[in-house]
């Protein structure tokens, strides 16, 4: 517990808490490279899923995708990618598009792909245009998995970009990779409770924000698909109803 | 390529450190989910309870739990069980998610049917719900088996010897080909332990084989709530 209490008399030195090198400074960085590279990865991510979910085109390549980045390791790519653009902000910002886009990507396309059939059938034979059925029909039913996925690629980039402090940047992982080089377990310890409490502070605004974003109808049908009635059509309680399938 | 050669026996040894650290997460992850997932799909409380608590260890970035772990274990920094420990909970953390889903996809009307011709509860839940459960098990299993080989290797910032010692080395030496050796290496291991799960899947479901092509949505909506 003294290891605790050594790594908190760190964290609420006013010393550390202001100036370059502080906590708040790093903080900002930290905040910075996550806003950017979410920003930049939303952009390209969310119209590309939704495209392959509403079309149903494309959809092996995102399937492709999705497996195939989830089992490339993030630390090599993060080293290799920088020896062959060299040191900077930039690079890093690449790295953390390239693991957000996935998770974005499976998102939007299996919230979609999630969306009961039928119901789009309906839209379409009520004289809705394709716009209209997935602004209007798609996209808020499939928000609790696209959303699922915007949350899912925030904390692999908050994750990721606690690495940044190995390769010369700043940011909260800074003062992890400093404490190891160094010797410090202390400000090792002080540095993994930062980052800790960093991802479990925005993934619970994450959480507070999808209630807003998720239309009340559509949670009041998750919260019913919960009880265990044999309801034949898909759950949406996050995840796609899963028939016994060949995995 | 030629690195490769001269220093096929490290690469060896470190692809041997890989395997052996990352079965243990992904064993202990499949039987520890079992009566977690099974309480979880049974009681509304429990579900409540450990899904938050699975989310929230889930959220944790793994270097930080790494750094976090010899202050509550008390092992040295340098101690693999750090990272096999925190894989463990990872690990965990998924499967009882992806377990309790299992547990749900089990039809009703088959468990009431046991019921009826006899089973008693213990071995209805052995004989019927777990093998029926085996299919979306199994597509959890897969993302932590993939998740867990890729994730160990950030074990390597913190000392403990495994594929991403190349992409550290590779890093340092200013060396791009060790790190994609390392890459190429990690990918494998994951492959081959994705392949032997869905032939072990195979070997032990006999009857999933003929299934319908469902199972790109199920694993990606896995990943999606991973």
């Amino acid at each position: 517990m003294n290891l605790f209490l050594d790594a908190l008399n760190f964290l609420f030195d006013p010393a550390n808490l202001t100036g370059t090198n502080s906590i708040l400074s790093r903080l900002v960085d930290h905040l910075a490279y996550t806003g950017l590279s979410m920003a930049i990865a939303l952009v390209i991510g969310l119209p590309l899923g939704l495209l392959v979910g509403h079309t149903g085109r494309g959809r092996n390549a995102v399937v492709a995708v999705s497996s195939a980045a989830r089992a490339l390791p993030t630390l090599g790519l993060i080293f290799l990618i920088i020896l062959y653009t060299g040191l900077g902000v930039g690079p890093l910002i690449i790295v953390l598009v390239i693991l957000a886009v996935p998770p974005l990507l499976a998102g939007a396309y299996s919230g979609l792909e999630a969306v009961n059939r039928q119901t789009i059938d309906a839209a379409r034979a009520i004289g809705m245009t394709e716009w209209q059925i997935l602004l209007k029909v798609e996209i808020p039913l499939a928000m609790p998995l696209i959303f699922g996925g915007i949350r899912s690629a925030t904390l692999q980039v908050i994750a990721t970009a606690t690495i940044a402090g190995y390769v010369g940047l700043t940011g909260l992982g800074r003062f992890l990779i400093e404490g190891l080089a160094l010797r410090d377990y202390k400000l090792a310890l002080a540095g993994a409770i930062l980052v800790i409490a960093l991802a479990l502070c925005v993934d619970a605004i994450l959480a507070l924000t999808g209630r807003l974003v998720v239309p009340h109808g559509v949670a009041r049908g998750l919260a019913r698909s919960t009880d265990k009635s044999d309801a034949p059509t898909p759950r949406l309680h996050g995840r796609v109803s899963s028939a016994p399938s060949n995995p | 390529m030629v690195w490769l050669w001269d220093n096929l026996d490290l690469v060896l040894g470190l692809t041997a450190d890989h395997v052996r650290l990352s079965i243990i997460p992904i064993v202990v992850g499949f039987i520890v989910c079992i009566p977690f997932g099974w309480l979880a799909n049974r009681y509304t409380a429990a579900r409540t309870v450990l899904l938050t608590l699975g989310g929230v260890l889930f959220t944790i970035p793994s270097l930080a739990l790494f750094v976090m772990l010899p202050a509550i274990l008390g092992t040295r920094i340098l101690d693999e069980a750090n990272v096999v420990v925190a894989l463990c909970i990872y690990a965990v953390a998924v499967m009882v998610r992806g377990a309790a889903d299992a547990f749900a996809s089990v039809s009703r009307d088959v468990i009431s049917s046991s019921t009826a011709v006899g089973f008693s509860a213990v071995s209805r839940f052995w004989t019927v719900e777990f093998p029926l459960a085996g299919p979306v098990l199994l597509a959890s299993l897969r993302v932590v088996s993939v998740s867990t080989v890729s994730l160990l290797s950030v074990g390597s910032l913190i000392g403990v010897q495994s594929l991403g010692y190349l992409f550290v080395n590779g890093y340092q030496r200013d060396f791009p080909e060790e790190i994609v050796i390392g890459i190429g290496f990690t990918v494998l291991v994951a492959v081959v332990f994705d392949t032997v799960l869905v032939l072990l899947g195979r070997l032990l479901m006999p009857w999933t084989r003929r299934a319908p092509r469902r199972r790109a949505v199920t694993a990606i909506a896995a990943e999606v709530t991973a």
